[in-house]
């Protein structure tokens, strides 16, 4: 039963990882850029929503409303005005300048927050369980684990059923014939480099609910949701969802046999999956 | 006037650098004659991150394999100081070389599994490798576990008698380091293997329907790297005296102070990393007073040169005065005959 609750809970850790993972794969999927600062920029919508629920008094989940549109505009001008600079076939200025961006967001959180650990209260969510056969459930990771179903679910809708989604597989494609047919691609990135924030302020707010952070953590949450795409597979949502998952399994089965182990078991399952299929568990298209 | 043409690697530029660097290296082994003890251990400090990034230099603008884990080496290599003296009881000086060889035989292994992935995948799969030794090493209870632990006074007497001495002799290894791996660049990149190697870069797959196997020049790179830089990371440690595995395996400290140096220096070239880090520790050595808004001030100046000039300071020198002081390519000069021949 414990090993079980293990698995549980690790599957619904898997949510947050996947979260983590989706706008990270969501630009490689549509610009080819590895962004460093992800994992920064999931920790600055973490400080922007405990900002807003400090201030304004809002339940964190309402203070989204607010944070996930601040980061979606800061998303298009980050593109517009930087990022889309750096794209071409050289892939280290994108590295490079996501690099110093990573540098910058971390010591300006440091700057205006401190070092000190923070975490955004949530009132009676955080604690709130339920019991489904004899395992009790934590409310917060099952609604984490809905809200990245929920997320990935709409991601792919929009890939796949809209004229934005169908921009975005054509700038992925092709970027000279999509511009050559009308469609603009340095606005194209911006957008979906807004939808990724977007994605990546849901994110942060929840993982600011979940676990304390200080300016400091942005890196191993990079790794985190670069490893649930890997094992996943490039180019597939539905395949970061289980990467994720199996490495929110492999986190928390680690952690039950020595707590010194969590975060090296997670590792240790993904390259032994780059050992096995180096091409990830489902991949779509190849990096 | 007939004009005579002839092939030639060498300039009036590169042999003057050359006989000012041969000064210039007299005049810093004789600095424990001349410099008080904080200056030579800010020289110390340059020469080691000079070493690290004509490393990173090498393999990101040589060979193409952008890693933002080279603290997995940095890390590997002071620890392997540690444990090698503390358990093996071996002299320092055995014990760098020793941690050199060790990190080169880690990286096989570490390469075999990281070469699957590609371009800017490969590089957050270092940064992995090295997350992977900062939680093992913290796991490890005889080397202080999380909190890490000190280098015995012992090891510490058995570099030499004195202060003097020890300060000396730590200067020594760390100006040594950066003379070995300078020169170890400069001359793998004059060999035939650094003529495959400029060739991949430019083109990999012209490159390889030319014969040249890919994948053996870039692990031989990788490998050789790792070694180095253990080599690097165990003098490091030996001047810190003290690691942790947050310390050892930090990524800003050991990978994106590298990468700002190397941008902008200018990568690609010898000279850029050299250029780079005077430009970094003058930054530092004035706005350190700064505290964080210095790095928030360095990570700017990195992206400003990365997008408005990418082949850092030293291109746009270079793109001035047509400049190479360590000649790496041939030229051609016309020369004129002043009285018909």
């Amino acid at each position: 039963m414990e090993w079980l609750n293990a698995v549980v809970q690790g599957t619904l850790l898997g949510g947050l990882y996947a979260l983590f993972a989706a706008g990270l794969s969501l630009i490689f999927g549509v610009m080819r850029l590895v962004n460093i600062a992800h994992g920064d920029l999931i920790v600055l919508a973490a400080y922007l929503g405990l900002t807003v629920v400090t201030m304004l008094g809002l339940h964190p989940l309402l203070a989204l409303i607010i944070v996930v549109p601040v980061m979606a505009v800061f998303g298009y001008v980050l593109q517009r005005a930087v990022l889309n600079r750096t794209l071409g076939d050289d892939l280290l200025p994108p590295l490079l300048v996501s690099f110093g961006l990573s540098v910058i967001l971390q010591n300006g959180l440091l700057e205006i927050y401190t070092a000190d650990p923070q975490k955004i209260n949530a009132g009676a969510l955080e604690t709130a369980s339920v019991q489904v056969g004899g395992l009790s459930l934590g409310v917060l990771p099952l609604l984490t684990f809905g809200i990245a179903v929920a997320v990935i679910w709409g991601l792919q809708w929009v890939f796949y059923h809209t004229a934005l989604g169908r921009a975005f597989r054509a700038v992925s494609d092709n970027p000279d014939i999509a511009q050559l047919m009308g469609l603009n691609r340095r606005h194209i990135f911006g957008l979906a480099m807004a939808l990724a924030l977007a994605v990546t302020a849901v994110a942060g707010v929840l993982l600011g609910i979940r676990t304390s952070f200080d300016p400091s953590i942005g890196g191993a949450r990079l790794i985190f949701g670069f490893e649930a795409v890997i094992i996943g597979g490039l180019g597939n949502l539905w395949g970061t969802l289980a990467g994720g998952v199996i490495l929110g399994v492999a986190q928390t089965l680690g952690a039950k046999i020595d707590p010194g182990w969590q975060l090296l078991a997670g590792h240790i399952a993904f390259l032994v999956i780059l050992a096995v299929r180096p091409n990830g568990l489902f991949p779509r298209i190849s990096a | 006037m007939s004009a005579l043409y002839h092939v030639t690697r060498s300039s009036k530029a590169a042999q003057l650098a050359a006989v000012f660097g041969a000064i210039g290296l007299i005049f810093l082994i004789a600095a424990p004659w001349w410099a008080g003890s904080a200056m030579m251990r800010l020289l110390g400090e340059i020469f080691l991150y000079l070493a690290l990034a004509s490393l990173w230099n090498l393999m990101a603008g040589y060979a193409g394999l952008v890693s933002v884990g080279q603290q997995a080496f940095v890390g590997f290599g002071g620890y392997m100081l540690f444990a090698v003296t503390i358990a093996g009881g071996l002299s320092p000086f055995a014990a760098i070389g020793l941690a050199g060889i060790l990190g080169g035989l880690i990286a096989v292994p570490v390469a075999l599994l990281i070469f699957r992935l590609r371009g800017a995948y490969f590089a957050i799969g270092t940064w992995v490798i090295a997350e992977v030794f900062r939680l093992s090493f913290a796991q490890v209870s005889s080397l202080g576990g999380g909190s890490g632990s000190s280098l015995p006074v012992a090891v510490v007497r058995s570099l030499a008698a004195n202060k003097d001495g020890r300060e000396a002799i730590s200067y020594w290894l760390a100006l040594g380091a950066v003379v070995v791996v300078i020169a170890a660049v400069y001359l793998f990149l004059r060999s035939r293997n650094g003529l495959a190697l400029m060739a991949i870069r430019d083109n990999e797959l012209a490159a390889g329907s030319l014969g040249i196997d890919i994948w053996r020049t870039k692990f031989v790179v990788y490998i050789v790297t790792a070694a180095l830089t253990s080599m690097v990371g165990a003098l490091i440690f030996l001047q810190k005296l003290r690691i942790s595995p947050d310390a050892a395996f930090s990524v800003n400290d050991w990978t994106a102070f590298v990468i700002f140096i190397v941008v902008i220096g200018g990568i690609g070239t010898i000279e850029g990393p050299i250029i780079g880090t005077l430009v970094f520790f003058a930054l530092r050595e004035t706005l350190a007073d700064l505290g964080t808004a210095y790095l928030i001030i360095l990570g700017f100046v990195a992206i400003f040169v990365m997008l408005k000039a990418p082949k850092g300071v030293w291109g746009l020198i270079r793109a001035r005065f047509d400049l190479q002081l360590f000649p790496l390519g041939y030229r051609v000069l016309k020369r004129i005959q002043k009285k018909g021949a």
